[in-house]
């Protein structure tokens, strides 16, 4: 019964009691917060090229190997005018997106199939390990071989780059959908059908939309050297073409078209995940 | 519904863990399955829900389900199970949807089940935005929504917290007072068995048989009345008793394993 009063009275006793000097307590959790500036990466950028263009300026940079930020800016501007920027770029993407598509689409249904069918996964995985490591690029002269020197071989490329990551991606998506839910799902009688469309597919969307940002950045990488290698219009053909003619402008506005268009494109993805992933 | 389990036993391969066990639900009742961790409890709920093969036994249903059910083995889960990306709406939607019921009726149902487990006004809310003792709102009112015939709930409270815990007693009580729907109630809780369940099939450690029936006479809705008090708390340590000294082993297991 008196045990709390008794408690009471000894601590106050001994705040009574106590000497000495009396001390206020130091805040010492500063710093190692997660948080972002905003205003940073644009003051670094403009720093970065101002330094350059400074650098050009006063001539520290020979203008033969670096052209100056200014001559990049006009090489874009006067390719915009005479049409060959839209030709270029309107080219590489028609491949990315046409390679990328198909090999993603392929790539998801593969990797689905997997993920749910214990059979194909035990055939799929050994092989998927034995061919993923295969540098893409390398497999451009056989295609040439069999589908021509045009697009469909360029095509193939791409998409062959992008299936096998998607088919992974897209797997171990599906796997490490929670059991729980599958199971509640079963639990209600839902058809297999209908829980891969209302459990398993979007539950496997945030690692399917994971898997998207490795592929497209892998078709951005195999247009350029599949047009490197044999195409009149594309990128990767007007920087190769460039670097010949010792154009050094055209070359390092050809490498910002392609710094711009990677950067729209996962500017798109990440609006795609705002949309589809707003549950999470 | 009623239920009947004669000499169900199952082994995950050379670790039996149900044997021999034999009980009848009737129809209407509710009973708690208690027992040590790893007893097969919830191995025993997978199994008369048919999420589990069943090895040796029988398990069976006797009588026709309730008019309008959809379900008649319906599941309530510990970790409630709710797809994350559906609404309190959806999530109950989707125990619905693949059934032939018309728009109309659907969303009657869910407006039904969501006023009665006191969700209508979070129909549109995320599992995200709601705390725990909402979303197990959302997982009974989902299983509710079907008309089960038989409620299989697997640990529903442990979740949570007591308070929340206290909170959703009363609501369940109420429900089955409504529904009388017929319930396996699995828990290691002995105050949630005492406190909801006609009759308490007390199982031993792995490999669970069935130790004791206790039946509580005292009817579900009086419990909390303070005239039974010494009765349930008689039958609490009773309960306690039986299953202190297995628990004890269990736990050493756990820790040895």
């Amino acid at each position: 019964m008196s045990e709390a009063p008794l408690f009471a009275q000894q601590a106050a006793q001994q705040t009574a009691q106590q000497t000495g000097p009396q001390t206020a307590v130091a805040f010492r959790g500063a710093g190692f917060v997660n948080d972002t500036r905003r205003w940073a990466p644009w003051l670094a950028f403009a720093l970065i090229i101002a330094a350059w263009e400074t650098a050009s300026q006063l001539g520290w940079l020979p203008a033969l190997f670096m052209p100056a930020p200014s001559e990049v800016v006009r090489a874009l501007h006067s390719l915009l005018l005479d049409g060959k920027l839209l030709a270029h770029v309107g080219a590489s993407l028609q491949r990315i997106l046409s390679g990328w598509i198909l090999g993603s689409l392929a790539g998801v249904m593969v990797g689905f199939l997997m993920g749910i069918f214990v059979i194909v996964r035990s055939i799929g995985l050994p092989v998927v390990s034995a061919l993923f490591p295969i540098p893409k690029i390398a497999l451009l002269p056989l295609f040439i071989l069999w589908f021509g020197i045009g697009e469909p071989s360029k095509i193939a490329t791409i998409g062959l780059g992008v299936f096998f990551p998607t088919v992974v991606a897209a797997f171990s998506a599906v796997d490490n959908v929670p059991r729980n839910l599958i199971r509640m799902a079963q639990s209600f009688g839902l058809s297999t059908p209908a829980i891969v469309a209302k459990v398993i597919l979007p539950g496997a969307m945030p690692g399917i939309l994971a898997g998207f940002r490795i592929t497209s950045s892998i078709a951005l990488m195999l247009v350029v050297a599949a047009e490197m290698i044999g195409a009149q219009v594309g990128i990767g053909a007007f920087v190769l073409a460039a670097g010949n003619l010792m154009q050094i402008d055209q070359l390092i506005a050809g490498v910002v078209l392609l710094s711009l268009l990677g950067l729209t494109i996962s500017w798109l993805l990440s609006l795609a995940e705002q949309i589809l992933l707003r549950w999470r | 519904m009623q239920v009947v389990l004669e000499g169900v036993g199952y082994r995950y391969g050379d670790l039996p863990v149900l044997d021999g066990i034999s009980f009848t639900l009737p129809q209407g009742e509710t009973a708690a399955l208690i027992g040590p961790s790893g007893c097969g409890k919830s191995t025993l709920l997978n199994l008369v829900g048919g999420l589990l093969q069943q090895q040796t036994g029988r398990i069976s249903t006797i009588g026709t389900p309730p008019p309008g059910c959809l379900n008649p083995l319906t599941f309530v889960f510990q970790d409630f199970a709710l797809l994350p990306w559906r609404s309190v709406a959806g999530n109950v939607a989707l125990a619905l949807e693949h059934h032939n019921l018309g728009k109309a009726e659907r969303e009657a149902r869910i407006a039904d089940v969501l006023k009665l487990c006191g969700l209508s006004d979070f129909a549109d809310a995320l599992p995200k935005q709601l705390s725990g003792g909402m979303r197990q709102r959302v997982g009974i009112a989902r299983a509710i929504a079907v008309r089960p015939a038989v409620l299989l709930m697997d640990e529903p409270l442990s979740a949570l917290d007591a308070q929340t815990r206290e909170l959703l007693m009363e609501d369940l009580i109420s429900i089955w007072s409504r529904e009388r729907t017929t319930t396996l109630y699995v828990t290691h809780n002995l105050n949630e068995a005492v406190r909801l369940a006609d009759k308490v099939v007390v199982l031993s450690r792995r490999p669970g048989r069935i130790k004791q029936i206790v039946t509580i006479d005292v009817p579900v809705a009086e419990r909390q009345q303070p005239q039974h008090a010494a009765t349930l708390k008689r039958l609490h340590d009773e309960l306690w008793a039986l299953i202190k000294a297995e628990a004890q082993v269990a736990d050493r297991e756990v820790q040895n394993a």
